[in-house]
């Protein structure tokens, strides 16, 4: 690979190479097919692998009759209708392929140029055949920033990210900005960190550009704890590049010349990516020493999580680095002044410095205006659990939840009731039905009870129950609690037993007052952010759900029918016809009758299961 | 896959393929015992080490800790910290359920009971004949597939209760066909 030394020389690399890209954009008029399959860990468990060889192996067979080239690319972000292949240049949009499709969209599509109409999307409104992803609605109101790239190029190739620009951003810093002036660019930009709390990114970097130190560090926060979030994993599994930039630009700024990524070891396919990224970038000469000949240094190692989700929290995650037990330190010092080795130390997360080079390319003027007043750009949000259109979404701060979860998620699956949205994780809150207009920033989602968090959004439908969800919760936080301080480490002990208490049917009037003085005191005396905001899921649900508190306690009954314990099944006589369906399939064999009579559960030897329910062709089986 | 480690590796004089493989591997971080910067390659190292051996033995703790220039106790200290480090070994099949929030509301601990009721085993424990382990995880970012089951690295999505005795049987006859083709060997 050729080593790239000057700001002209990237530029003639970008002029070879952005054809390609310009095809797919349909900035430029080609003959040539190109094809881009889903190479996300989604997708690629279910075949995107194999449906890329599938469409190689055919065009090394039709070479002669036209050009055609099909690579992985990152996520496309509708997780729900993976795996998803995109056919450029008409732009169309394929989703749910099967590799046996793969014959099919070749033989009609690449080389007679019919669409094939059976694997289009079609949406749930209209009922309509679509063709190209800008007319779906899950995409059209999502403003793609953070994941600009994602879809668009293939990672695992640097000379794609080239052709939309890549490291043109640092080369311009590098040859013509000062340290100073790019701080005071990302000041303008107003860009907060998208981790969770918000800090603004330019007051980080000033205060470690402030400490006058021979060793600086930059860090990249990869370790995306909260489940059901997985913004950070696609980003880097479909764009690492931009993150890379990303954290260049940060190491310019402050002074560092050693960057490390932290990411989880959950993530096997984001570490390989990054990890060829990495060598590419040191190939071409983004990385070592003297980029770009600016005599400016700057390298960057990764490494593994373990599995403990206290290390999102960056003063864990240094310990971490550092080799030791991830427990939090006590802050101040702050990493900005006293880091890692005790060195000055900025920790940003993966969305943060991938949001860099786009505000260095278009300018801070230009992010500046997407937004609203305190929280600029745009948000990134993993949706999940019970909707339509599970996946990644982009959209401006200020985007209203209903938006999000209504015209952009689809709504709710099987045509349930939307009852709540979950957002930041074990450390954020429940938001109800009533707040389902509250435009998403960072201070709104504090006001209601919850935080951003990093973007995990999970929504909940009529049959979860709170309470339980408050204790999974918890269960989670009791589990990855480091013990280093006793509010958290007992207080949340105490807590989930409460709620175990509560959803086994055993609760008393006293719980309440005793979960809300606990939750009270853990969230004023923790040390960290994670014993902080820990209580959060058994506030909000406090706040806003107390009638399924309240029937739980008082009726001992489940409204949303999903505490086992509180649940019964019983038969009714004049439904059931004696088929012995449900007796032949009850694991614990509590249900008696002979044929062709009416059968009965013994409850006190019920499990609970439902196989009785499922297995009745009479609906004679009934669960209250 | 699973390996006890038998012989004494202390002295650095085994023939364990394993134990050799870890030891060229501490080679290549050329390690200064003097540097007070030298753990920072100790989570790394245990992650290479399990992926050999399958578990951390403390035989194993306790060479590496020598490699290092620090303490037993500073090494199990990490490993007892972390949830991705065990100390007993897993089945040969390792199954995982993932028990993040998108998965747990769309039924993940119902599939979880069912292995565990198929296998007659708890969640982080291994099958007496040493074939099966369940562990839960936490998230593994595929919450398109919801609920997601991963099974020796090849990932289950949209898994169902009813189907996790399938599955378990898929692996049982795909294990004997190895063990009888090793002894036919």
């Amino acid at each position: 690979m050729p080593e790239i030394k000057t700001q002209e020389a990237l530029r003639s690399a970008f002029l070879q190479h952005q054809a390609v890209i310009g095809s797919r954009l349909g900035i430029e008029n080609s003959n040539n097919c190109s094809i881009l399959v889903c190479g996300g860990t989604g997708c690629h468990a279910s075949e995107g692998e194999a449906i890329v060889a599938e469409f190689q192996r055919l065009a090394a067979l039709h070479k002669k009759e036209k050009i055609v080239e099909a690579t992985i690319s990152g996520c496309f972000g509708f997780c729900e209708k993976g795996p998803i292949v995109k056919v450029f240049p008409e732009n169309v949009f394929y989703v749910q392929v099967k590799k046996s499709d793969v014959e099919e969209i070749f033989e009609k599509h690449i080389l007679k140029g019919e669409i094939v109409q059976r694997l289009l999307y079609v949406d749930p409104a209209t009922k309509l055949k679509i063709e190209t992803s800008e007319e779906i609605p899950f995409y059209k109101r999502q403003q793609r920033v953070a994941l600009r790239n994602c879809g668009l190029i293939n990672p695992e190739v640097i000379e794609e990210y080239i052709a939309t620009k890549g490291y043109q951003a640092l080369a311009k810093i590098l040859s013509e900005t000062k340290p100073e002036e790019v701080i005071a660019e990302m000041e303008a930009s107003g860009l907060r960190g998208r981790g969770g709390a918000g800090f603004l990114t330019s007051k980080k970097w000033a205060y470690a550009r402030g400490y006058h130190n021979e060793e600086k560090f930059v860090i990249c926060n990869a370790d995306e704890g909260d489940p059901g979030a997985f913004m950070d994993r696609s980003i880097m599994e479909g764009d690492s590049h931009s993150v890379i930039e990303g954290m260049i630009i940060a190491g310019y700024a402050i002074g560092a010349h050693q960057g490390y990524v932290y990411i989880r070891a959950e993530y096997p396919l984001a570490v390989q990516r990054l990890e060829t990224a990495i060598q590419q970038a040191r190939a071409y000469g983004f990385l070592g020493k003297n980029i770009l000949q600016s005599g400016f240094d700057f390298d960057i190692a990764v490494r593994l999580g373990a599995g403990a989700f206290v290390c999102g929290e960056e003063t864990a995650l240094i310990n971490s680095l550092e080799g030791k037990r991830g427990e939090p330190r006590t802050k101040p010092p702050f990493p900005a002044e006293s880091g890692l080795w005790n060195k000055p130390t900025i920790v940003n997360n993966v969305e943060t410095l991938a949001n860099i080079p786009a505000i260095f390319q278009h300018g801070s003027e230009w992010f500046n205006q997407i937004g609203t007043d305190t929280s600029k750009g745009t948000k990134v949000f993993a949706l999940a659990g019970k909707i339509n259109n599970v996946g990644l979404v982009e959209v401006p701060m200020g985007t209203t939840l209903r938006e999000i979860i209504f015209d952009i998620g689809g709504g709710i699956k099987n045509g349930a009731q939307f009852k709540a949205a979950q957002t930041g994780g074990p450390s954020g809150g429940c938001i109800p039905a009533q707040y389902l207009d509250t435009p998403i920033d960072y201070e709104s989602l504090a006001s209601i009870g919850s935080m951003m968090g990093s973007g995990g959004m999970i929504i909940m439908d009529e049959h979860d129950c709170m309470v339980n969800l408050a204790r999974f919760y918890l269960e989670f936080i009791v589990e990855e609690s480091c013990g280093r301080c006793a509010p958290c480490r007992l207080g949340n002990k105490r807590m989930l037993e409460i709620l175990t208490r509560i959803t086994d049917g055993l609760g008393c009037a006293e719980d309440l007052k005793e979960l809300q003085s606990l939750a009270e005191i853990i969230m004023d005396t923790s040390l960290c952010g994670l014993g902080q905001s820990s209580p959060n899921p058994v506030l909000s649900t406090l706040k806003y759900f107390m009638d399924e508190y309240e029937a739980h306690i008082f009726d001992k009954s489940c409204p949303a029918g999903s505490c086992t314990k509180l649940l019964h099944y019983d038969i009714v006589p004049e439904k059931c016809i004696g088929c012995t369906a449900c007796a032949r399939n009850c694991p614990v064999n509590c249900i008696s009758g002979s044929v062709k009579q009416v059968h009965t559960i013994d409850q006190s030897k019920c499990i609970k299961c439902g196989a009785c329910q499922t297995r009745c062709k009479f609906g004679a089986v009934i669960r209250h | 896959m699973n390996t006890i480690v038998t012989q004494s590796p202390c002295c650095g004089e085994t023939t364990n393929p394993q134990f050799q493989k870890l030891n060229a591997y501490l080679d290549t971080l050329a390690i200064d015992q003097k540097d007070p910067r030298r753990k920072d390659k100790l989570i790394m190292t245990l992650h290479y080490a399990q992926s050999l051996f399958g578990y951390l033995p403390e035989i194993i703790q306790i060479y590496i800790a020598q490699r290092f220039g620090i303490s037993h106790a500073d090494v199990s200290g990490v490993i007892s910290f972390y949830n991705f480090f065990t100390v007993t070994p897993k089945g040969k099949i390792q199954v995982n359920v993932c028990m993040g929030t998108a998965c747990y509301v769309n039924g993940a601990d119902k599939v979880l009971r069912e292995f565990e009721r198929v296998l007659g085993i708890q969640t982080g424990e291994v099958t007496s004949d040493q074939k099966f382990s369940i562990e839960s995880l936490r998230c593994v970012g595929a919450c398109g597939l919801a609920p997601v089951v991963t099974i020796n690295g090849k990932v289950f999505g949209k898994v169902k209760p009813e189907q996790v005795p399938d599955i378990i049987e898929k692996f049982l006859i795909e294990e004997t066909k190895i063990e009888a083709e090793v002894i036919n060997a």
